[in-house]
């Protein structure tokens, strides 16, 4: 319990740290963050308004008293471009990017884990020589990269797919569960989760397979072998259970490690979450909506994390609590 | 976490020259076959950044017009653009010379970067201890929580569009992972021995942390430096791509991005864009297979 309120107020701290650091970057941003929004062509009267409204004339520590406060009330402030309040326009974004980062990591986990314990039965074979290379090669590929030659191949090419967005032109929904059920929507969903799966199955797969191996060689499977169980038994219900562990709190990490690197693949399809939505408001310069974008993203990040400790520290009843740091 | 590196301590103290000539002996992982194809493709790609002047056909960014004064755009290769040309008349093939050069600059300067200041803060604050140790781990738990590419995204922005920034935005969220590790292999080294001999002699605080426990440390400062490396060229290739790279250099993740932003993938040009990310797959992969080398050296028990 104790361990766990430590754990809380550490993520606390942590964010609180990162929010500092944003309202300090984009504070002391080159240029004047007006800049981008205020025209030529306004009058100094105008500008001088702008400023107050924005809250941009009273001083840094004014400022950051303010920001803090709104912050903790969920208020994210104006974007500068759209003139809409940040928090909703995440909203409307976030959704997206969890449908994508969840679905891939599932069936990526899914696929991995099965691959994983097989690659381990197959130790030695010409199989692991050849797989365990390809494996590490998607691994190392850049995720966007995979990306443009799944585009180029199957979506411009051979059709197959939609070239980016997440709905047909035309297509409106009343809900989130009716655009959740489309059919469209799940035809835009394809290639991005196709490459983000491709991309994220190497960790889940590695890992189960060197724990197999690693369990596999236990006294306790070998208590099991001299107990005359089937093989079929000892790796499934002894083996495989302990091999998990590991690979449940990746998988937890995973989110927050996923939603951090979305960026790059929902860029690449034109998709409609958070990563996109913070590159083109860091390009545009609407800073009001590139910190929220950020900070929504560093919140799933560290919760993640915290979630991927406590899970471990649930599952592993040998962790110390008592010293970890 | 902590690992046992050395079995031998017993003459460090009174040869500390010895210890580092150990150390260094460990640098390069020659013993496993996939370290060793790592480290060849590492030299080929040395070898084409040193020669990059020689072994390119055009220069990279430059407007090519073929022999009857026509516009070189979009040509399929052949032997006067052996990887053909881009929309507007550059030649592919000396891009991905050039890339090359830019993609491994970045890459080993953020590399050495990320473990001068991980080996250092972890020599400090896991020899020292108290607040010094309190306030720098705090600040690594920070920099771990920041998500990677969203917060490199906004620092190129914030700091303007170059090699040195990316680097920079590298090595500030990198470090941790190699501080952590290398303190708590400090925390196990400092309480041997040879330090207890070393203390005993007289020699001052800065000579034991330097000449005696730091070479101790040197193998886990390069494992996490080949792992950086990789890193550090996948970023610089994100970025580039999200727009956010150096508009200086010409770099892999730049030639993505030109392919990308320039249609290139509807009109399957895949000459352009395929050569970039394959580049990045086998050095990124090379990264790999030295790691795996440096683990079987500090980890024996993990072979297999």
């Amino acid at each position: 319990m104790e361990y766990i309120a430590r754990r809380v107020l550490y993520t606390l701290f942590v964010l609180w740290a990162v929010a500092s650091i944003l309202f300090l970057m984009f504070r002391l941003m080159p240029g004047d963050p007006r800049a981008a929004f205020i025209d030529n062509t306004f009058t100094a009267e105008q500008q001088q308004l702008l400023l107050v409204q924005f809250g941009l004339d009273q001083p840094l520590y004014v400022q950051y008293g303010k920001y803090m406060v709104n912050l903790v009330q969920g208020d994210l402030g104006m974007s500068f471009i759209y003139k809409r309040p940040v928090v909703e326009m995440v909203m409307e974004v976030l959704p997206n990017s969890l449908v994508l980062t969840l679905t891939s990591l599932i069936i990526a986990y899914a696929f991995g884990m099965v691959a994983g314990a097989f690659l381990a039965r197959m130790r030695g074979t010409w199989v692991e020589g050849v797989t365990i290379p390809v494996v590490l090669a998607t691994r190392a590929a850049p995720e966007f990269w995979l990306g443009m030659v799944f585009l180029a191949i199957f979506s411009f090419s051979l059709g197959w797919f939609p070239a980016g967005g997440a709905s047909s032109a035309g297509i409106t929904y009343d809900s989130f569960w009716q655009q959740l059920v489309s059919p469209d929507y799940w035809r835009h969903l394809a290639l991005p989760v196709i490459t983000l799966t491709l991309y994220l199955q190497g960790l889940p797969l590695l890992l189960m397979r060197s724990n197999m191996l690693e369990v596999m060689e236990d006294e306790f499977v070998t208590m099991a072998r001299m107990k005359g169980l089937s093989e079929w038994s000892i790796v499934m219900r002894h083996a495989a259970r302990n091999a998990l562990l590991p690979v449940a709190t990746a998988f937890a990490l995973g989110v927050g490690f996923s939603i951090s690197g979305n960026v790059v693949i929902e860029t690449v399809f034109s998709w409609p979450g958070i990563g996109r939505l913070l590159v083109t408001a860091v390009s545009s310069s609407d800073y009001p909506l590139a910190q929220g974008a950020f900070l929504f993203i560093t919140v799933v990040f560290v919760v993640a994390n915290l979630i991927a400790d406590m899970l471990y520290a649930v599952l592993d009843p040998r962790v110390s609590h008592g010293s970890a740091g | 976490m902590a690992a046992q590196v050395d079995t031998s301590p017993a003459g460090a103290a009174a040869k500390p020259r010895a210890a580092w000539h150990r150390r260094l002996k460990q640098v390069l992982p020659t013993s496993d076959p996939f370290a060793v194809a790592g480290i060849l493709i590492y030299v080929v790609f040395i070898l084409v950044a040193i020669f990059a002047d020689q072994l390119a056909t055009h220069d990279p960014m430059e407007i090519l017009f073929t022999d009857t004064y026509k516009l070189a755009r979009s040509l399929p290769p052949g032997p006067d653009h052996l990887l053909g040309t881009t929309n507007v008349g550059r030649d592919i093939y000396s891009q991905l010379i050039y890339g090359t050069r830019g993609a491994l600059l970045i890459g080993f300067a953020a590399a050495a970067a990320v473990v001068a200041v991980g080996t250092l803060v972890g020599l400090v604050s896991g020899y020292l201890g108290g607040w010094v140790d309190n306030v720098l781990m705090r600040l690594a738990d920070i920099a771990l929580g920041i998500p990677f590419l969203p917060f490199v995204v906004v620092l190129a922005a914030f700091l303007r569009p170059s090699m040195w920034n990316v680097v920079f935005a590298i090595t500030i969220l990198l470090w941790p992972n190699s501080g952590r590790v290398i303190r708590s292999q400090v925390l196990s080294v400092r309480e041997r021995a040879f330090v207890e001999a070393a203390v005993v002699t007289g020699a001052s605080k800065a000579q034991i942390l330097f000449v005696h426990i730091a070479p101790n440390v040197l193998p886990l400062s390069f494992l996490y430096g080949s792992i950086a490396v990789g890193w550090a060229i996948l970023t610089e290739a994100s970025i580039s791509f999200l727009g956010f790279g150096p508009s200086d250099t010409v770099t892999w993740g730049y030639m993505l991005q030109d392919a990308y932003a320039s249609q290139a993938l509807s009109r399957g040009h895949y000459n352009w864009f395929v050569p970039p990310g394959v580049c990045i797959i086998l050095v990124v992969l090379a990264g790999f297979f030295i790691t795996r080398g440096y683990e079987e050296i500090l980890f024996p028990k993990l072979r297999r």
